[in-house]
């Protein structure tokens, strides 16, 4: 297989960006969509160009560091994978494939795909925890949590921050992002004791990292490899609600 | 050198406990006065820094990654294992303990292991506490499972997403504490250098991934909790930024390095497609509790596996081993499918895999009974191969997983740098010549939430510190070297990109150096690297610049690293005159081809010493002994 790729070259956070063609030749189908990029870095570096810049580490779609859009999508064509699950085969042979940066007020592009989310990090910092030091706890079984509750403070919680939601988002919002945490939390009782300081804290941080509002467009929710449902963000806004008539 | 192990006195029962009460405390009014550098944010790095700061230390945290939660602890699957015996099924910190040394085939410090089952409780308390979703009964209590061949269930678990969520819990644990001041938090720093002044470990030298900058880091103790070097073979199931760049360091500084040829295959891994392959993917060992593993009978049979008959099969691992069957441990299980593949017996496009097949278990249950239970891996294999798992066997092969050996530590996990603890896979320490499934998240957190915190408190109220600022001449020495290696990288400019050498490298130690060894492949490997390494130097291409955002140079210098450890590992492989766990040696095995220790020449841990780049380095020993579970060869037939 071959393609042309159009790529988002920016030399750091000042400079000026712009596309740049390349060509994607001997390509698989059975290669995944970030070892098409690994050929084509070995190409540049082949002939000493620097090679494209972009965030990967586990390549089996949990360590959220991979995203970027390809053809105006997060993650791609596919529904609830990450960029580094994508294979050749979802693409036709020919094709043009366009690679963009995550695109939010709150991402700075760092370098070409690279992108800075510590955003996502100090939101967590402004409560996304239970306060327990390390020993003095009991025993586990001390708490019990009915397993239904479990399994969907599970489901909140198997999201991985790679910003999918916040990209796919005409506002950039990070609801998602924020709810997934906070409704984990709020669903266990170890989460119970600072539900309202920890809600109204994250809500606080991120607005302050210049996240956009919510519009209930539901992009987010198509888009998160880890399909996490926006029923966490009506959870959200729940405790939020809850929170402030407190 | 004489290595000191500094194990306590006492009955096994006791000597945590006893050394914890003869461990020197810091005054708390006291502990503010005290700076910590720990470097690497996985579950030892990132439960050792919230840990320390919640005593009150002040703690510098870095990694490499862009934040502390990408490290690669978040992608281990199956579980972690406590003997809360909350199943009734006989479990005791005993048989943890027992089932640890054994499972390490007898080259484990008995002292450590006992200590690590004991905490392993804790561990789960403690993440449970965080709001770990772990998985439920329906009455609401934690539910277990076995796991590895274990004889009892005791595995904790989160769907197939465990080390996320125990990593996300102690994240947030650390989170709290950056929030709070008590933890400086660096993202996108590479430790390059580790600085000793007058023999204690008093900071590192990072280079700032982003702009190029190479920064100084002062403290009282550096604590490593960077990984393991499984890269060394290119392909493995590690991250692919996972190297042993921050250990081999400051093995060069003076740390002494154990038993760096116990490396450990993964059965249940997806087989290598292609060429271009950037890393393996592995999927549960859980997969071994209901699929049953065969080849076909007659070499280089090539129908489609549906159409063989079942007399017509080897369901070799149920043969061999009538009573563990497909549940050998880890080793077992690699080696075997190797040795089937070697004979001719290997399916699939490159003959290199074997077939793990549920159809029995659909038959057995039903289809949504397995997809309830391994769903997600089955999914995972859909994505990765095109094949559905329900309706033909997957196919597998084994694939480096996890290295055992790592920089020496004794007993409060102090390397012999004084100043400088390594914790988790870093280190040597508790798994000997092989790991169980489910051991290594507990060893990650048990070493950072309930070791370090009393052992680096006895260092410190036990040592001097004279105030120390960044100028001094060992800080901008270290500096000064670290960016000149940058820079020359850059300045070489020749015709083979970095990840070419480190396929190469990968595929030497993988064919000589990987599941079998024998001393001619091993000498060959000594051969190879040295002329390898002197290409390296004049003919690698490193585009871009230094003072910038460039994953080239970060890898230029970790496959750089890789070349000198490549040699050591195979050194200590060649040295190693036996088989034990992960290292087997093909001229020392039984009639059946089991492996054959030498516990007369060999009970001991192999630390070495660097001696400079080619130079061969020197052995120091630290016998071990047994004496609470004797030592006996590993049978599972």
């Amino acid at each position: 297989m071959q393609f042309t790729l159009k790529v988002w070259r920016q030399h750091d956070r000042q400079a000026e960006g712009k596309f740049v063609e390349y060509k994607a030749t001997d390509i698989t189908p059975d290669m995944s969509f970030l070892e098409m990029l690994d050929a084509v870095n070995l190409d540049l570096a082949r002939n000493g160009e620097e090679t494209i810049a972009f965030d990967h580490d586990c390549r089996e779609g949990i360590c959220g560091s991979c995203g970027m859009y390809i053809n105006g999508r997060a993650h791609g064509p596919l529904r609830g994978v990450a960029t580094c699950q994508l294979y050749m085969r979802s693409f036709k042979d020919g094709n043009t494939i366009v690679l963009e940066p995550w695109r939010a007020k709150a991402f700075p592009v760092i370098k070409d795909l690279v992108v800075d989310r510590s955003a996502f990090d100090r939101i967590i910092q402004a409560g996304g925890y239970v306060s327990v030091d390390t020993g003095g706890v009991p025993d586990a079984n001390t708490i019990p949590v009915p397993k239904p509750i479990a399994e969907e403070a599970f489901d909140a919680a198997a999201c991985i921050g790679c910003g999918a939601c916040v990209a796919a988002c005409k506002n950039s919002s990070a609801m998602l992002f924020v709810a997934a945490k906070v409704s984990q939390l709020a669903l266990l009782p170890q989460g119970q004791p600072e539900q309202k300081a920890r809600v109204e804290r994250m809500i606080a941080q991120m607005d302050e990292e210049e996240f956009g509002g919510c519009s209930n467009t539901y992009a987010c929710e198509a888009e998160c490899p880890k399909e996490i449902s926006v029923s966490h963000i009506a959870r959200l806004n729940r405790e939020f609600l809850k929170a402030r008539l407190k | 050198m004489t290595l000191d192990s500094k194990i306590p006195e006492g009955p096994i029962q006791q000597k945590w406990d006893n050394h914890r009460f003869n461990l020197k405390l810091v005054n708390p009014a006291n502990k503010r006065k005290y700076h910590i550098i720990v470097v690497g944010t996985g579950l030892a790095g990132a439960s050792a820094a919230a840990s320390l700061a919640e005593l009150g230390y002040h703690v510098t945290s870095l990694c490499y990654h862009e934040s502390p939660r990408r490290a690669h602890s978040i992608a281990a699957q199956g579980g972690i294992n406590a003997p809360k015996n909350y199943k009734n099924d006989g479990d005791s910190v005993w048989r943890l303990f027992y089932d640890t040394v054994k499972g390490g085939d007898y080259r484990a410090r008995e002292a450590n292991v006992y200590r690590l089952a004991q905490v392993s409780g804790n561990i789960i308390d403690q993440c449970a506490a965080q709001g770990v979703p772990f998985a439920r009964e329906y009455g609401g209590l934690l539910d277990n499972r076995s796991f590895g061949g274990a004889q009892v269930s005791r595995t904790f678990y989160a769907r197939g997403q465990t080390g996320q969520q125990l990593l996300l819990g102690a994240y947030q644990a650390l989170c709290r504490q950056i929030d709070s001041g008590k933890v400086k938090f660096y993202a996108r720093r590479e430790m390059l250098d580790l600085i000793v002044i007058d023999g204690q470990a008093r900071g590192i030298v990072a280079r700032n991934l982003e702009s190029g900058a190479i920064e100084p880091y002062i403290g009282d103790a550096v604590v490593l909790a960077t990984g393991g070097y499984g890269n060394v073979f290119f392909l493995s199931t590690n991250a692919k930024y996972c190297n042993a760049t921050a250990i081999w360091r400051a093995h060069k500084r003076g740390a002494l390095f154990g038993n760096p040829c116990f490396t450990q295959i993964h059965p249940t891994c997806i087989p290598v497609a292609s060429d271009y392959q950037s890393k393996l993917t592995l999927m549960s060992e859980s997969l071994r509790n209901d699929g049953r593993i065969w080849v076909p009978k007659k070499a280089r049979d090539k129908r489609d596996p549906r159409q063989i008959p079942d007399a017509e099969r080897d369901y070799y691992l149920e043969r061999m081993y009538p009573s563990f069957g497909n549940l050998v441990p880890r080793d077992v299980a690699s080696r075997r499918a190797k040795e089937m593949c070697d004979k001719g017996h290997g399916v699939g496009p490159t003959q290199l895999a074997v077939y793990l097949d549920f159809a029995e278990a659909i038959q057995r249950n039903t289809k949504e009974w397995v997809a309830e239970k391994y769903g997600n891996l089955f999914d995972m294999y859909h994505e990765i191969t095109g094949e559905n798992a329900y309706e033909a066997p997957m196919r597998i092969y084994p694939a480096v997983h996890y290295t055992m050996g790592g920089l020496w530590v004794d007993y409060n996990l102090m390397s012999t740098i004084p100043g400088l603890f390594v914790l988790g896979e870093a280190n040597f320490s508790d798994h000997g010549a092989n790991r169980l499934g489910a051991s290594a998240l507990m060893q990650g957190l048990g070493d950072g939430y309930f070791i370090i915190p009393y052992t680096i408190g006895n260092y410190l109220a036990t040592s001097k510190f004279p105030p120390l600022k960044s100028d001094h001449p060992a800080f901008t020495e270290a500096a000064k070297s670290v960016l000149e290696q940058t820079r020359r990288f850059v300045s070489i400019k020749g015709k083979r990109p970095v990840d070419d050498f480190h396929r190469q490298l990968g595929k030497i130690m993988w064919d000589l150096c990987g599941m079998a060894r024998n001393a001619d492949g091993l000498k060959k490997v000594l051969q190879s690297i040295p002329q390898l390494r002197e290409e390296w130097w004049k003919d690698v291409v490193v585009p871009g610049s230094v003072d910038n955002f460039n994953p080239e140079i970060e890898k230029a210098g970790r496959v750089a690293d890789f070349f000198d450890l490549a040699e050591l590992l195979a050194t200590d492989a060649l040295h190693r005159e036996e088989s034990c766990g992960g290292h087997f040696r093909e001229e020392y095995q039984t009639e059946d081809g089991e492996a054959r220790r030498n516990d007369d020449k060999f009970m001991y841990v192999a630390a070495w010493e660097y001696k400079g780049v080619g130079e061969k380095s020197v052995l120091h020993k630290e016998p071990l002994s047994f004496e609470y579970v004797k030592p006996s060869q590993r049978s599972y037939k």
